[in-house]
């Protein structure tokens, strides 16, 4: 069965979360498109949660990004509508395609929405016992022919595939977030996945304008992979600082460092703070399971114990975790010793003074982003910090060189294929300038 | 041939900041002044330089699409909003597209030429940030004849009808010159918008706007034959200025040197549901003109200054050749020469032009008229140019060369 009859009928489990909203949202847009060029085609996008209420959500955020890219798609729309004699106005096309998107939206509470589907999008809560509930359901109701993707990001595939009886039909597509954005799509296909699920995932990616990175089937993948090791780096460097400096500090001077002397577009703690740290905990808990790599972090445990845990609010705001934040910038730390946060206003100074001289102050992760001579920028900017003698140089070539470290680990455990694919899932899945294995600092 | 049977002049100008992206006080995402503020800035400017409200015999009001972008008829008695003075008196509004204001300005005219007025308070506005560009398009396609050309037309209706024209032009003087031209156009608008500080573009701090406007245009993304350098923004903003007779200005208490006099005018509406008969030529741009300069009696070598409907660069190139500064097909290279720059032999567009300046559609036949009379009467402050004839010349063009009114003023 080709792509095109798949994607007659397509379910989104977990749908109404915040990666399972975007993938329904490309999946949507994608199929009205198909709609209107095979005007007689029946296409129907099944949108499964638990959650009422997220899913009243869900469609109302499908309207409004369905007139945003009708907006943005006009001369798309123009052309489609040409024999429309009614649709004359680029708003009468728009409120067109937003219907078109609309109605092909089937929502509900059950996984029995999904018994027709072709193709099943799994975006579920990052749990073993989650997903292989939801597999072995889904095994029972759909028919053989159906696919399964997966946006699982740690959990090895082969396990769900051999857990639920669906080993073949299980792929890895694996979206960063936000998923109608990020270009970067990692695909993972468990041992003995069937070729023709390998060659629709290929064309599906193709269609939704993803660069494909492909990974192996091991816990983590690359994206979570480099993450992880990443930001247990940051946390042993903190904990080494935290003595002498003490804790909030350490926090501060180890994430100015991987945001400003690494020049990347957040620090590692805002990052984590952005996953959520139980979501941090979690991955770190599913690749120790299957790696035994010491894949752990007391520190983590600790504050989520006291509740602190990060994450977005539903309308995508930044709640507090590591740093608190006002207005989406951090202004506080979180101390675990006292349960409350210190503002940064008061030893900011102080700990920049600490950090010393950055190798030119001006050059920041926003102005590079743009720029068309970042390469050259990059290698003098790299240049002069090797030269530096100041602790955030310092801090900034060990944190680089571990990272470079754990991109290389990936490679030598197979888990990427090339180290470009490392740098590629860095640079387009978390916005880094420049990947982890370059020259810069040789 | 019809003539100016008595003077009738222009004064007492003024506009509002041309309002919308590239000024630093926009803010698509906040609420914005509506057309009561824009009417009431300008209005009162104008008022200002007055001894007497009340001296003003009727109103008159250009407007293209205020009931779409704003949901507001009956213009003409909005207007009264200005002054009380304006209560109980005559008021109108007119509606010629783009070339609105250049209709205000022409109503004003034989009202004044009929006798009934001797002072005439001419007014153009538009609010157009109320919706976003693509629905923009949509309004601003009524200029065009919806019934035979929308439904094929390009998303950006106007973009891709005068990418049309660039296209044609650029078959006409080849496609290098022709992308020169507008380039040239580009940094001359934006060079001569840095020194108006109401201009949209005044903030405008790019380096090489040569490099700018040399663009290749991208047509999956825009239109085949212009980028986005090349059209004129969308504005919010209001002009207006006084149409008298010399009775009426010496009662409003200026004096001569205040004021100048409208020597001709030609105003002519086109056929809005035929295609224009050469697409590398305004064809009724160039008679508008000819009319004026006639009825003036002046030929282009008496006009020191210009103010042309640039609403896209190919507009500049091909009211260039209409003036008649430059030959059919030479524009662009006249452009080039510096023909039409701030300090070449023919200065036009002196605070931005529409490019530069900001395109209120309304509003900018009456801007234009402000611009001509305070660089006649050397009150354009910083962008003010040496003025080395005592005409100028303005072309208001409305839709796609369908409209126009064109006037020749003279110190």
């Amino acid at each position: 069965m080709d792509l095109k009859t798949r994607m007659q009928n397509v379910a989104v489990v977990g749908a109404a979360g915040k990666m399972g909203s975007g993938i329904a949202l490309l999946l949507a847009l994608d199929m009205a498109y198909r709609a209107l060029e095979e005007p007689s085609a029946t296409f129907v996008l099944n949108l499964i949660d638990m959650n009422d209420s997220g899913l009243q959500g869900l469609v109302r955020y499908i309207r409004d990004q369905a007139q945003k890219d009708g907006e943005r798609q006009m001369n798309r729309l123009r052309h489609l509508y040409r024999d429309q004699p009614r649709l004359v106005e680029n708003a009468d096309m728009v409120q067109a395609f937003v219907a078109e998107v609309q109605l092909h939206l089937r929502t509900g509470k059950t996984l029995a929405l999904a018994k027709d589907a072709q193709l099943v999008f799994e975006a579920a809560f990052e749990k073993e016992e989650i997903k292989f509930q939801i597999y072995d359901e889904l095994a029972l109701l759909c028919p053989p022919e159906t696919f399964f993707l997966t946006n699982t990001s740690s959990i090895p595939l082969h396990v769900i595939a051999d857990h639920c009886g669906i080993r073949g039909r299980l792929i890895g597509f694996h979206f960063y977030n936000p998923p109608a954005v990020q270009k970067l799509l990692e695909v993972i296909p468990p041992e003995g996945c069937d070729p023709e699920l390998l060659d629709v995932a290929a064309q599906l990616a193709a269609n939704l304008r993803k660069k494909t990175v492909p990974s192996r089937d091991i816990a983590g993948f690359i994206g979570n992979g480099h993450f992880m090791r990443d930001g247990l780096h940051c946390i042993r460097e903190l904990e080494r600082l935290a003595p002498e400096h003490g804790f909030t500090r350490a926090l501060y001077l180890v994430e100015k460092v991987s945001r400003d002397y690494l020049l990347r577009p957040m620090g590692m703690f805002q990052l984590i703070d952005y996953v959520g740290i139980d979501v941090f905990q979690l991955i770190l808990r599913v690749m120790d399971k299957y790696l035994q790599a010491g894949l752990h972090s007391g520190l983590v445990d600790r504050i989520l114990e006291q509740g602190v845990k990060g994450g977005q609010t539903s309308s995508g705001g930044q709640k507090d975790g590591f740093l608190k934040y006002e207005k989406g910038k951090p202004v506080a730390i979180y101390d675990p010793a006292t349960q409350a946060y210190v503002p940064m206003a008061a030893f900011q100074a102080e700990a920049d003074a600490l950090l010393g001289e950055h190798p030119d102050p001006a050059l920041t992760w926003k102005a590079l982003s743009r720029d068309p001579d970042k390469e050259t920028k990059l290698r003098a900017y790299f240049s002069a910090l090797k030269r530096l003698a100041s602790l955030g140089a310092t801090l900034a070539r060990d944190h680089a060189a571990s990272s470079r470290d754990v991109a290389l680990g990936l490679v030598q455990q197979g888990v990427a294929a090339r180290p470009e694919d490392v740098n590629e899932v860095l640079t387009l899945g978390f916005f880094h300038l420049y990947g982890p294995v370059n020259d810069f600092l040789d | 041939m019809k003539t100016m049977h008595k003077p009738v002049y222009l004064a007492a100008g003024a506009y509002t900041v041309s309002l919308g992206t590239g000024r630093p006080e926009f803010n698509p995402r906040k609420e914005r002044p509506g057309l009561d503020h824009y009417l009431k800035e300008s209005g009162a400017k104008t008022l200002a330089q007055i001894s007497d409200p009340g001296a003003i015999d009727e109103s008159v009001i250009g407007n293209f699409m205020a009931a779409r972008f704003n949901h507001q008829g009956h213009l003409g008695s909005l207007m009264t909003i200005v002054d009380p003075a304006l209560e109980y008196k005559p008021a109108l509004r007119v509606e010629g597209a783009c070339a609105s204001g250049g209709l205000a300005l022409a109503s004003a005219i034989k009202s004044v030429l009929s006798g009934m007025a001797d002072v005439v308070l001419v007014m153009g506005v538009e609010v157009q940030n109320t919706v976003k560009a693509i629905y923009c398009a949509d309004f601003l396609a009524g200029a065009g004849w919806y019934d035979g050309e929308r439904k094929d037309g390009h998303a950006y209706f106007f973009p891709g009808k005068f990418s049309d024209r660039a296209g044609a032009y650029a078959a006409k003087v080849g496609p290098g010159l022709a992308r020169e031209g507008f380039a040239h156009w580009y940094r001359n608008a934006v060079e001569s918008a840095r020194l108006n500080s109401d201009a949209q573009e005044h903030f405008n701090k790019a380096g090489d706007l040569l490099a700018q406007g040399r663009t290749p245009p991208n047509a999956k993304a825009f239109t085949e034959h212009l980028n986005l350098y090349d059209c004129s923004k969308v504005s919010d903003g209001a002009a207006s200025i006084l149409v008298a007779s010399e009775e009426g200005w010496r009662r409003l208490g200026l004096a001569r040197q205040d004021v100048v006099e409208i020597a001709g005018y030609g105003q002519m509406a086109a056929n809005l549901t035929t295609p224009p008969p050469d697409p590398a030529e305004m064809t009724t741009c160039v008679r508008a003109i000819d009319q004026a300069k006639a009825m003036a009696g002046i030929g282009i070598q008496d006009v020191g200054v210009c103010e042309v409907h640039d609403c896209f660069t190919v507009s500049g190139l091909l009211l260039t050749e209409a003036l008649g500064i430059a030959a059919p097909g030479c524009g662009a290279q006249a452009v080039l020469d510096g023909l039409t720059r701030r300090d070449g032999l023919y200065p036009t567009n002196t605070g931005g032009g529409l490019v530069g300046y900001g395109h209120p559609t309304g509003a900018t036949g009456v801007r234009m008229a402000v611009d001509l009379w305070r660089q006649l009467t050397g009150r354009a402050g910083g962008y003010q140019v040496d003025v080395r004839k005592d005409h100028g010349i303005m072309v208001s063009m409305g839709g796609n060369d369908k409209t126009v009114v064109s006037l020749v003023a003279r110190r």
